[in-house]
């Protein structure tokens, strides 16, 4: 579904991405670790399009197209989500209207009929129920005097509604207790299905307890440094990554 | 009536092309030759069948403006306006008389009004757009006063002027230049003397009126300025909601529109005035353009009485008005809410003033801007608080939004406090359309201008809440139109 081929990506001038290489199969789970400042968050804002993110050399192949020529809406109507680390607020707009606004530009995109107000209002009340959130959630404003916690459960809230096939979580469980963690881990695996892939971009080992990772890959000095199981996973928890920051870039 | 929350958003927009209202009727009108004179405000009142006491009035006006200044304070800036080249009086070719139904009407007026989404017959505006009552202005006569019926049951007067010249002179003379006297400002004085037409109310004492009262107005021929003039009486116990909604055609020259707005509330009584305003901007390069210098005034001249001033804001080349409210009656309220959009080379110097002479007198302003492309927005307002009023309060609070760094945005508050136990609040802010909200919006599938629109609209929220229905619907989408072709 995503095949990255050796890409380099720069912002602001300085190269982040050095040769990253990485493929994705439809329905497969996988997880980026790393240190800080290694390229994490610069890899999801590169495959989300943001401005100011070039990309320098290499390829990004979603689902048989090149990424790199499309626009960030555009690249969301095609399926690919990204759940940020810091959600931003948006006042004034309520988060049923944004995610109406949401839902409908996808589907304008890709030809299919809007759902009007009475049919989308009973979707995303479905939704939220399912998630085991409130109403409440929905008349306020979007991500505006949200708790971390609440902004996570707002992302995955999202994720669940527009049902991406890539979706790519940047830190999601940063600033989470272990209830609002299991919350996510649930909204994100009850997605899971052969024709959906997920990234699951995380410092710490423990979401990855409640999302279970079919590939591990440690990223540092902007390339994949190593790949591995879920047991990667727990040796990165057991010794740090000592043995990564300290390799030649 | 405010919309709710819910309501605003389920409502359907209106399908809107970037101006569709561009475009110009046909009709040959009967105008009067170029030129201001004393020869032709004496042609306009005798057009109209006014009686001497009028006539007067407007040569008294007349001969004042000859002398006032022009005022050149506000942070505007416009070529000396030439008063000789337009034309101050045009009327649509009817019988003398009048039209007696609608079958009398010109037909390519009556297809005017069904292009801008007008049913003109009864029976479409109850289906359709329920219980609005409209009295069309079509350039300076009044063509139509529509649910006359069922306004005169309760006592309602809804008409043009000069038909209130005829039905009740008494409060027309009464009342007409006592909110905004002749001498108020070079605009106002030139309104009183070429005014041609414009919508009287009154609502009797006691009487909720049953429908929210409309009017919209258009400028059809090259060169006429539209010099409407508004008085709105609420008697003792009253309420009206006041609904005034313009579109006009584009147009090469700058067009003048000097309106003059005056709203009396007695006791008890409450008057929301609202205004969706789109007139012609002019092009990308401030080229044309209505010029909208109006003067708005209301006085809450009864114990515990509520004027309240809601605008959208979207056109015209330069705007300079300043709703305000004069609260003389004790516990009387005064409120204004406004979106002002600049885009392009669009140039706005508007805001209000509350003056404060009642006692225990509350006033309420928030006012939001937001400035595209090259344009220049300023919000100028006063609050002042006199001697005698006792324990008044004020809120003001005035945001601005720059979206591109070619615009400007400017905030000239005055507060004058002569009273030691007034509370006044003032608060500011001014921020940008940050690139983060963009990015988060476009990565949920929303196209950029799409975005843009979108957090506008948050931003504006409070007073679009204010609107009712009819309108908030009409001017969220003008949000959206207003802004196109500022990002990027």
């Amino acid at each position: 579904m995503l095949e990255i081929k050796d890409l380099h990506a720069s912002v602001g001038g300085t190269e982040i991405l050095k040769g990253l290489t990485l493929t994705i199969e439809p329905g497969e789970v996988h997880a980026i670790m790393g240190p800080n400042g290694s390229g994490k968050s610069t890899l999801s804002y590169v495959l989300a399009g943001r401005d100011g993110y070039e990309v320098t050399g290499g390829r990004i192949i979603y689902e048989g197209e090149d990424l790199t020529d499309l626009d960030p809406e555009e690249r969301a109507a095609k399926g690919v989500f990204l759940a940020f680390q810091y959600p931003v607020e948006i006042p004034g707009v309520p988060n049923s209207t944004f995610l109406k606004e949401s839902v409908n530009a996808v589907r304008r995109y890709n030809g299919e009929d809007e759902l009007d107000a009475i049919k989308f209002m009973k979707m995303l009340r479905g939704k939220t129920k399912e998630l085991g959130m409130s109403d409440d959630m929905l008349k306020r404003a979007v991500n505006v005097g949200f708790s971390g916690g609440e902004k996570k459960r707002n992302e995955v809230l999202q994720m669940a509604v527009l049902e991406p096939k890539l979706a790519i979580l940047d830190e999601t469980d940063s600033g989470l207790d272990i209830d609002a963690l299991k919350i996510v881990a649930d909204g994100v695996n009850a997605l899971r299905s052969p024709e959906r892939s997920s990234l699951v971009i995380t410092h710490y080992q423990r979401l990855l307890d409640y999302i279970v990772p079919d590939k591990v890959h440690v990223l540092a000095h902007g390339k994949i440094q190593r790949t591995g199981g879920k047991e990667l996973a727990l040796e990165l928890e057991k010794n740090g990554y000592a043995d990564f920051v300290g390799e030649a870039a | 009536m405010p919309a709710t929350a819910e309501t605003v958003d389920q409502v359907e927009t209106i399908a809107g092309d970037k101006y569709k209202y561009g475009f110009v009727t046909d009709i040959e009108s009967d105008m009067a030759p170029k030129g201001l004179s004393e020869d032709i405000v004496r042609f306009i009142s005798a057009k109209k069948n006014e009686p001497e006491w009028l006539l007067e009035y407007r040569l008294k006006a007349y001969r004042r403006w000859l002398e006032m200044p022009e005022p050149k304070w506000a942070k505007v800036d416009f070529p000396q306006i030439d008063y000789q080249q337009y034309h101050y009086y045009a009327a649509p070719k009817s019988d003398d008389d009048g039209p007696q139904s609608l079958d009398e009407v010109d037909p390519k007026l009556l297809e005017t009004y069904e292009k801008l989404g007008i049913p003109l017959r009864e029976q479409e505006l109850l289906a359709g757009v329920k219980n609005v009552a409209v009295d069309y202005v079509f350039d300076s006569v009044s063509v139509a006063t529509t649910f006359k019926k069922k306004l005169e049951e309760v006592g309602v007067i809804f008409c043009p002027i000069s038909e209130a010249l005829e039905r009740c002179p008494d409060l027309v003379r009464k009342y007409m230049g006592s909110v905004v006297p002749m001498s108020d400002n070079k605009h106002a004085c030139l309104n009183a003397a070429v005014f041609t037409d414009g919508s009287f109310v009154y609502i009797p004492p006691g009487v909720k009126c049953p429908m929210e009262l409309s009017t919209y107005f258009r400028i059809n021929e090259m060169n006429t300025g539209q010099f409407e003039r508004t008085l709105i009486i609420a008697d003792k116990g009253s309420y009206v909601s006041y609904l005034e909604g313009c579109t006009a055609p584009m147009r090469d020259e700058n067009q003048l529109h000097a309106a003059v707005v005056e709203l009396i509330a007695l006791d008890d009584a409450e008057i929301k005035y609202s205004t969706v305003q789109n007139w012609y901007p002019g092009d990308e390069d401030g080229k044309g353009g209505i010029y909208n210098f109006v003067t708005k005034r209301g006085a809450c001249r009864g114990k515990n009485s509520k004027i309240s001033w809601t605008q959208v804001e979207t056109g015209s080349a330069i705007t300079w008005k300043y709703p305000s409210c004069i609260l003389q009656g004790d516990n009387s309220v005064g409120e204004f809410y406004s979106i002002a959009i600049t885009n392009n080379a669009q140039q706005a110097d508007t805001g209000t003033k509350m003056i404060h002479l009642g006692k225990n007198t509350t006033s309420r302003i928030i006012s939001k801007g937001i400035s595209a492309g090259k344009s220049d927005q300023t919000y100028r307002g006063l609050v002042k608080i006199s001697p005698k009023a006792v324990d008044a309060r004020n809120y003001t609070q005035c945001d601005s939004l720059l979206i591109g760094d070619k615009c400007g945005a400017h905030t000239v508050p005055y507060i004058e406090s002569r009273n030691k136990g007034a509370i006044v609040e003032h608060e500011a802010t001014t921020s940008t359309i940050s690139e983060d909200q963009l990015f988060y919006l476009r990565q949920r599938g929303i196209p950029e201008e799409a975005a843009v629109a979108l957090v506008v609209n948050g931003f504006c929220r409070e007073v679009l809440q204010q609107l009712p229905m009819e309108f908030a619907v009409e001017a969220q989408k003008l949000v959206g139109i207003s802004l196109e072709g500022s990002v990027g």
